[in-house]
């Protein structure tokens, strides 16, 4: 039992209560007190990754209940990397949101925080029925925070998202009822036991839960072919909250590394490895839709949301192929690509509010003001996206073209990611070079100076491909370490042993 | 038992999908509520399905399993916001757009204007 693993999910709750309550106070208390809570978050979070760097599963059962009974929150090295990433990319979406794009709606910082905590649930939870909650949790802020400011361009992308994702919702409930109705249970360590030992007619049932499951995760990391609502909802949502959706699909690509490693991973019998070969081919196509849908897009922020796309192929396909290797270079490539995806969507912002009426779109305009800040930010958010050395992106795409064994997987990877960062590459400087060099004469209407918050922010978050440089090696000594930890399912089983408060006397 | 049990869940299902396909956003909205009764359902049958028994150990001979009984609970109470939530966003989408199709227009051409076919030359 560790009290400190209900820290990530108290801190933004009891922050967003306080949020909620005080919707009329000044505009700066709620700004500090927010901000405050942001970085408490962060604070907590660097405990835990401290915690879980000792290789071993820590617990919390709620009320004292011996698992597999109750809910228990577990802590290992996945789930503490994806916390601290949601929480420093959090922390800086929401320094620029009190730039100005949190004013308009004054629940705008309780759904902000109610949304991490929901993100930090689901990372947390060691129960299948309460990451349904926890999706469930996130959802219905991210769904309060794309409507955040209003306007008719807003409503049509949002119906879809939701419809959709309680879609997904209604699926997921299926998938849940199959498998519990065989096994009898849905904490994942015991998943994890009583899977092998389903035989028969059961089969059947768990397999078609099992691959529901997957249908439901790919949803919502936007696999194709369940991609197509992702460009529009991101592209139109205000920009913190856009950078702050680049982690959303991240966890549903947290949800199958954590489902199908734990639960259907290769001790699972007839189960092993359920659905892994859909997933190789899908990341792949994944990938090229996603280049093809950056080649053709018109303004810089739907440019950004098809990079999400093309960062869910580039992150599953290694997922798929299931080597020690490939998992931790995805797991380097999932912390790269989230920070940079976030800072582009800020960058493209900042860019649409300093070219008047052209906003984002990729045509000429006059210039902009602050064009070498901007145009700097953007060739580094560029180069860590597309994955040209010297940044992040590079070094965790070469880790995932090594990671492959040699034979037609490799070829296939192989291609697809050279071809498709090519291509991206084409993509980006052809709207860099549109936006920042083509200019016309003429002046936009007096903007003011950047804000220091936005700057800082947008900054910040592309910056962070060159501390992820500068951190290569324990950053990977990490990812190397969580990749092993993933593959041994005994050790995640051990929890159910874990002796409870109080048993020893 | 059992029959009329899955039927009720297959029809509830089937006319859910159905009226979601028909992409009007209050059609839609009862099709997602369609869908989350068959789905509440079925979670309900899958801890078996038992006359007479209570899920409370003691009170009764047998005794069926109350854990599916709590995850239909939470089901309902998570169903029933999302459902209040689209049905708002649905208003705002009919308002701002005035037109209740999902994407807020209908891809049919306009109607042409009447043309005065009696000029005819007779």
């Amino acid at each position: 039992m560790n009290q400190w693993l209900t820290a990530p999910i108290l801190i933004p709750l009891l922050g967003g209560i306080l949020q909620v309550f005080m919707g009329y106070a000044p505009i700066s208390l709620r700004r500090t007190l927010a901000i405050a809570t942001t970085v408490l978050l962060l604070v907590s979070t660097v405990v835990l990754v401290v915690l879980a760097s000792d290789d071993s599963y820590r617990l919390y059962a709620f009320g004292n209940w011996q698992p597999p009974f109750g809910i228990v929150l577990v802590l290992d090295r996945l789930a503490a990397l994806m916390l601290i990433l949601t929480a420093i990319l959090a922390l800086f979406c929401h320094i620029f949101a009190i730039g100005g794009a949190d004013e308009g709606n004054r629940q705008f910082h309780g759904l902000f925080l109610f949304q991490l905590m929901g993100l930090n649930i689901a990372f947390l939870t060691g129960d299948l029925f309460n990451l349904f909650v926890a999706f469930e949790v996130l959802l219905i802020a991210s769904y309060g925070l794309l409507m955040h400011g209003g306007g008719r361009a807003r409503t049509v992308p949002g119906l879809h998202y939701v419809v959709l994702n309680l879609a997904g919702s209604a699926v997921f409930l299926i998938s849940v009822g199959m498998i519990y109705s065989v096994t009898g249970t849905l904490n994942m360590a015991d998943l994890a036991i009583e899977i092998p030992k389903v035989t028969g007619e059961n089969l059947d049932i768990v397999k078609a839960g099992g691959m529901m499951l997957l249908v439901v995760f790919a949803l919502k990391a936007a696999l194709i072919p369940l991609c197509f609502w992702l460009p529009k909802a991101y592209a139109k949502a205000t920009a913190p909250v856009a950078a702050l959706f680049a982690v959303m699909t991240k966890v549903g690509i947290y949800a199958i590394l954590r489902v199908y490693l734990l639960i259907f991973g290769e001790d699972a019998g007839a189960l092993a490895n359920l659905g892994m070969d859909w997933l190789f081919p899908l990341a792949l196509i994944t990938l090229a839709m996603g280049v093809i849908g950056a080649l053709g897009a018109d303004n810089l922020k739907t440019l950004v949301a098809w990079q999400v796309i093309i960062s869910v192929g580039t992150l599953l396909a290694p997922i798929a192929l299931g080597s020690v290797a490939g998992i931790s270079a995805a797991l380097f490539y999932l912390l790269s690509t989230t920070w940079t995806v976030g800072g582009l969507f800020l960058v493209a912002e900042l860019v649409a509010h300093q070219r008047g009426s052209a906003k984002d779109r990729i045509v000429t305009a006059p210039r902009m003001r602050n064009r070498t800040f901007l145009s700097v930010l953007f060739l580094l958010g560029a180069v860590a996206a597309a994955g040209l050395p010297p940044l992040s992106g590079f070094f965790a795409k070469l880790l995932i073209l090594q990671s492959v064994a040699s034979g037609p997987e490799m070829a296939w990877l192989w291609s697809v990611i050279l071809v498709g960062s090519f291509f991206t590459v084409i993509a980006y400087s052809r709207a860099g070079s549109i936006v920042f060099w083509r200019t016309v004469d003429g002046h936009v209407e007096a903007q003011g100076p950047l804000g220091g918050n936005v700057s800082v922010a947008a900054g910040a978050l592309v910056a962070l491909s060159v501390v992820i440089v500068a951190l290569a090696g324990p950053i990977s000594d990490y990812t190397d370490a969580t990749a092993a930890q993933l593959h041994d399912p005994a050790g995640y089983v051990e929890i159910l042993k874990t002796p409870m408060v109080g048993e020893d006397r | 038992m059992e029959l009329v049990f899955a039927l009720v869940i297959g029809a509830l299902t089937a006319s859910g999908v159905y009226l979601l396909l028909r992409a009007r956003t209050f059609p839609v909205v009862v099709g997602l509520t369609l869908i989350s009764y068959g789905v509440n359902l079925f979670l309900f049958s899958s801890g078996r399905l038992a006359t007479g028994a209570q899920p409370i150990i003691g009170t009764t001979d047998t005794y069926t399993d109350p854990l599916p009984q709590a995850l239909v609970l939470t089901a309902i109470v998570i169903g029933f916001a999302m459902t209040a939530f689209v049905v708002v966003l649905s208003l705002r989408s009919l308002a701002d757009h005035e037109d209740d199709h999902v994407d807020g227009h209908q891809d049919i051409k306009e109607p042409q204007p009447e043309q005065n076919e009696e000029v005819t030359g007779k």
